[in-house]
Parts: structure tokens; sequence; C-alpha cells
């Protein structure tokens, strides 16, 4: 009868500690895919306010700067992507 | 007084978000195809979400810093800043939604979003860099009503 016990209760102690690992896996996978998203965030700010700045020093050169500028918003952004894909992937898959 | 962000004609990011669209048009059905020949059907539809999402995101993108730009240099910033928040967000909406869907494959999913948004780039750079380096190879609306004469 005890070992019967024993073992419900190592079957428990050992599903408990499963549990607990894919919860902190997720609290690990989010807050990649937050500092994932923390880098691309800089570097946007940096990049249209640098655009902004020539297209004010250099009106004539407005739409060349918008062209490399949209470009370089979804470059950056391309980061965060990749970040949020492996969140998905190791939260889900 | 005029704005430095307005530029003559159509806005350059409408130009590019257009020019990308063609060009998910056409690579597309080839990762569409070849998803499918490896995870099925159901590879083949999350690819054909994933390719949706991408060029949402560019229209998306671009319809703001176009709006943003009629009005002013410093709505470019916030757009800028405040439309990658909500894009990100939009997008992860997008998949949380259909995590569980039955037709949903993660892993061609996350492939095709990150391969068509970094290949559709590169490409389009490539044009991009082309026509700044070599702009009298662009054809302009001057050459082209010269010729229709």
């Amino acid at each position: 009868m005890s070992i019967l016990a024993q073992a419900t209760t190592a079957a428990e102690a050992a599903l408990t500690a499963a549990d607990q690992k894919s919860i902190s896996a997720a609290g690990y996978a989010g807050l990649a895919y937050g500092l994932a998203t923390l880098g691309p965030g800089i570097g946007i700010g940096y990049l249209v306010g640098q655009s902004v700045q020539a297209m004010a020093r250099q009106p004539e050169a407005a739409g060349m700067v918008r062209t490399t500028m949209f470009l370089g918003i979804a470059f950056t952004e391309a980061l965060a992507l990749i970040g949020f894909v492996v969140f998905i992937l190791l939260k889900f898959v | 007084m005029t704005s430095p962000t307005h530029v003559e004609g159509e806005a350059p990011e409408s130009m590019i978000a257009r020019d990308m669209v063609k060009k998910a048009a056409i690579i597309g059905p080839i990762l569409i195809i070849a998803f499918g020949f490896i995870w099925g059907v159901h590879g083949a539809l999350s690819t054909a979400y994933g390719l949706a999402i991408v060029v949402a995101n560019f229209v998306l993108a671009a319809a703001m810093l176009t709006w943003a730009g009629r009005i002013s240099a410093g709505f470019v910033m916030g757009a800028a800043l405040f439309g990658y928040l909500i894009r990100l967000s939009l997008i992860f909406l997008a998949i949380w939604l259909v995590r569980s869907a039955s037709w949903v494959e993660l892993v061609p999913l996350g492939i095709t979003i990150v391969v068509t948004h970094l290949g559709l780039l590169f490409w389009e750079m490539k044009r991009v860099s082309l026509s700044i380096a070599y702009p009298g190879l662009k054809p302009t609306s001057a050459s082209k009503e010269s010729t229709s004469k």
C-alpha cells in the first residue's frame, strides 16, 4: 500500500516538474521575443530620425531618402520577425 | 510652408509596396507548391497564409508612411515607430488566432514569413539600388512622353 502511495507521489512530482519546465520555457520564449523587438525598435527610431533630418537638410532628395528609409525599416523589422517566428516555434512546436 | 517630406507625384513607399506585391505574386505560387510537396495541403495553406501576412504588412507600412508623409516629417517618425508596434501586434494576433486550427502547420508558416520578407526585400533592394545608382536607365514619364510622340 505504501509502495503504491509512494509511486503516485513520485508520478505527481514528475508531472509537476514537467509542467514547471514548460511554464518556464514559455516565459523564457516570451522574454526572448521581447528582447528581439527591443533592438529593432531602437534601430527604427534612429533610422527614421536620421532620415527626417536628411529630408530637412535636403528637401529635393526627399524621394530617395524616403525610398531607402522604407527599405531600411523593413530590413530592421525582419529582425523582430525572426525573433517572433523563433518564439512561435519554441512555444507551440 | 511646404513640408520637407513632400514628394512630387506618387509616394515612393506606395510604389515599392506595389512592386513587392507583384513580386510576391510571382514567387508565391512557387513557394506554395514547394512547401505543399514537403508538408502537404496544410503546409501549402499555411504558406499562403504566411505570404498574405507578409504582403499585408508591407502594404500597411507603406500606407501608414505615405499618409504620415503627407502631413509632416514629425508625423513620419510617429507613424514609423507606432506603426512598427501596431504591425507586430497584428502579425502576432494573426498567428495567435489560427495557431490551433487544423489547417495550420507552424513550421512552414514561420519559414514563409522570414524567407518571403527577406527575399522580397533583397529583390526590391536590388532594383532600388540600381535605379539610384543609374537613374538614366530608369524609364521616366518624360522619356515615355517623348517616345509616344
